[in-house]
């Protein structure tokens, strides 16, 4: 902080004669001053978040080491092996088979994942918005309160609701429903329950952004003219709060995509989903390279949806504002 | 509380949707059932999960007694606390130099920065900091808390610097001119003038960041040295086919830290409006 000061004497001292070029010396001034206060920031996060992704994307034009690591020869066989696999006998290349069911059984889940979200946020938002104005803070802390707490913890508890000695089953065998428990934990049934219970506040959040806003006038106008409740919700009302929700569905699929824990948790080491087969080849698979190849490939998908959803949002400023 | 919503003036209400009332209740059910059962089970006596067996401390004193426990809630308080305070302040130099002023050449890569942990997988940074720490390990030898303490304050950057932003943009300019027309020096304007007005939105995003640093899995699973776990890692590590009592135990009091601190968050939040 001790700069500010600096910079202000200095500036003092050092104040040309001539008007036009003390405005010009204030300024850089300022923008020193400016670059000064974010250099912590930026060397923090160029040194663990920004600067890494370049090694990876090195390490995944590499050869794999014997015992984990890389040998430091170019390749191309891990972007190779993201998706193909060579026989070494018949001397042919198919498609990976392994890879590819893990990469359909990530995009289907957290698609699904992020329908169901919708299906529940929607609606859980719009009565949110409709309360009167004073009792709106509590919903909204309702919300936020799951969003915050750990993730784990949360999808530990979806797994004392739905395992086989679980609430659900404990409650069905209890009324006499079923003889035996329902087999729930370590299906895709599971992860996508789970990814469902830890980002569905992710969806509700910034779909009740929007419906605050919402011009009731609007709904009322459409009554008016005879619309029916469906009708007003199709045509009134869920065009307006639509960046809302494109929004929570970008929220929703995006940490889905790249989940971990739920799917380890839940899936049991069965059910991979990318965030796994990613950590095997740093564990197990001793393949770095090849697990370096799959992050940027899901950094990709990610980094596609985000543009979309960027280029969607300024594309209905431009015709909105 | 479902009709609520029935404007007073109509009997035909425009706010109502069928369905959606009953929807939006399954909703927060759906939310805090599993969790108010989890910190319920956390009280039993018995060693079965599922069946009750009256009320006991008796999984606090074996979580709180258990060494490995006690290391990991240490280094998991260390490393939260160094992040966040760490990350705050980077956050709020940085939110000083980007908010009240016009854009200037490098802004908007600035921001892409700052946002990144908030864009880029959790998995994806986790594996790129794997990598990193381990080529830095091998040259350096050093094995410390260190790596940790630096991969948490980078994802806590984004959290702490949101609400000291926010705060900034709706703060009174006019306040600082008059400090500076009384001839204050900049130094002493941004100490007796912004930084007080600024105060609750530092204080928020320090909670954020200690909350998030406190409950992180993926990257602190990536970049610890073996043998050094935080709580989140060692309950990932305790989980066989079922959650211990205990670990509901340790799960319930993370739980009651990070509702306190958001709570306060939230009526910090609150008061400003």
């Amino acid at each position: 902080m001790s700069e500010l000061a600096a910079s202000s004497r200095i500036s003092v001292d050092d104040a040309p004669q001539d008007a036009a070029s003390a405005l010009q010396a204030a300024e850089r001034q300022q923008a020193k001053r400016r670059w000064l206060l974010l250099t912590p920031a930026l060397v923090i996060l160029l040194l663990a978040a920004s600067g890494p992704l370049l090694i990876v994307l090195t390490y995944s034009f590499l050869k794999p080491g014997d015992y984990g690591g890389v040998i430091w020869q170019f390749s191309t066989e891990a972007w190779f092996n993201v998706f193909l696999q060579e026989d070494i006998f018949e001397e042919t290349v198919t498609f990976s088979d392994a890879h590819l069911s893990i990469f359909w059984r990530s995009v289907r889940l957290s698609l699904g994942t992020t329908l169901m979200a919708l299906l529940i946020g929607f609606p859980t938002a719009y009565f949110m918005a409709t309360r009167p104005a004073s009792s709106r803070d509590l919903w909204l802390f309702l919300i936020t309160i799951p969003f915050w707490t750990n993730l784990l913890i949360r999808t530990f508890a979806i797994m004392e609701v739905i395992r086989n000695e679980g609430i659900i089953n404990s409650i069905l065998i209890g009324l006499g429903i079923i003889d035996t428990p329902i087999q729930m934990m370590f299906t895709d049934f599971a992860i996508m329950l789970g990814m469902l219970y830890v980002y569905l506040p992710l969806m509700v959040l910034p779909i009740y952004a929007s419906m605050e806003k919402l011009d009731f006038r609007l709904v009322e106008a459409g009554y008016d003219l005879y619309a029916t409740r469906w009708r007003v919700l199709k045509r009134v009302i869920f065009p307006l709060v639509k960046p809302g929700v494109i929004a929570g569905s970008i929220l929703v699929f995006i940490p889905s995509l790249g989940a971990y824990v739920t799917p380890r948790v839940l899936g049991g080491g069965k059910n991979l989903m990318l965030g796994n087969l990613i950590e095997l080849q740093f564990g197990q698979g001793r393949n770095w390279p090849l697990g370096a190849a799959l992050s940027i490939t899901l950094l990709a998908i990610v980094m596609i949806a985000l543009l979309a959803y960027v280029r969607n949002v300024s594309r209905q400023e431009n015709t909105h504002g | 509380m479902a009709e609520a919503g029935t404007s007073s003036q109509t009997r035909f209400s425009i706010k109502r949707q069928p369905g959606f009332t009953t929807i939006a209740i399954v909703c927060f059910l759906m939310l805090y059932a599993p969790i108010i059962t989890l910190v319920t089970y956390s009280f039993n006596a018995g060693t079965s999960v599922a069946i009750w067996e009256g009320f006991s401390w008796r999984w606090y004193e074996a979580a709180w007694q258990n060494e490995q426990v006690q290391d990991a809630a240490a280094r998991s308080l260390i490393v939260a606390a160094f992040a966040a305070l760490i990350a705050t302040t980077a956050a709020t130099m940085a939110a000083l130099a980007t908010t009240r002023t016009k854009p200037y050449r490098g802004l908007t890569t600035v921001y892409a920065l700052i946002n990144q942990p908030l864009m880029v997988p959790e998995i994806v940074t986790a594996v790129a900091l794997l990598i990193f720490f381990a080529v830095i390990k091998v040259n350096t030898g050093y094995q410390g808390l260190g790596y940790l303490i630096l991969a948490h304050t980078a994802f806590c950057i984004p959290f702490a610097y949101l609400p000291i932003r926010a705060r900034l943009e709706g703060m009174d300019l006019s306040l600082e001119s008059a400090a500076a027309d009384l001839y204050a020096t900049p130094w002493l304007t941004f100490r007796r003038v912004t930084l007080p007005l600024l105060l609750p939105g530092i204080l928020a995003g320090a909670m954020l960041a200690f909350v998030i640093s406190l409950d992180d899995v993926v990257i602190t699973e990536f970049v610890k040295t073996p043998g050094q776990d935080t709580l989140p890692t060692y309950m990932l590590g305790q989980l066989r086919r079922v959650v211990t009592p205990e670990v509901n135990a340790i799960s319930t009091v993370l739980l009651t830290i990070s509702v306190v601190l958001v709570s306060v968050f939230f009526f910090l939040n609150r008061r400003k409006r």
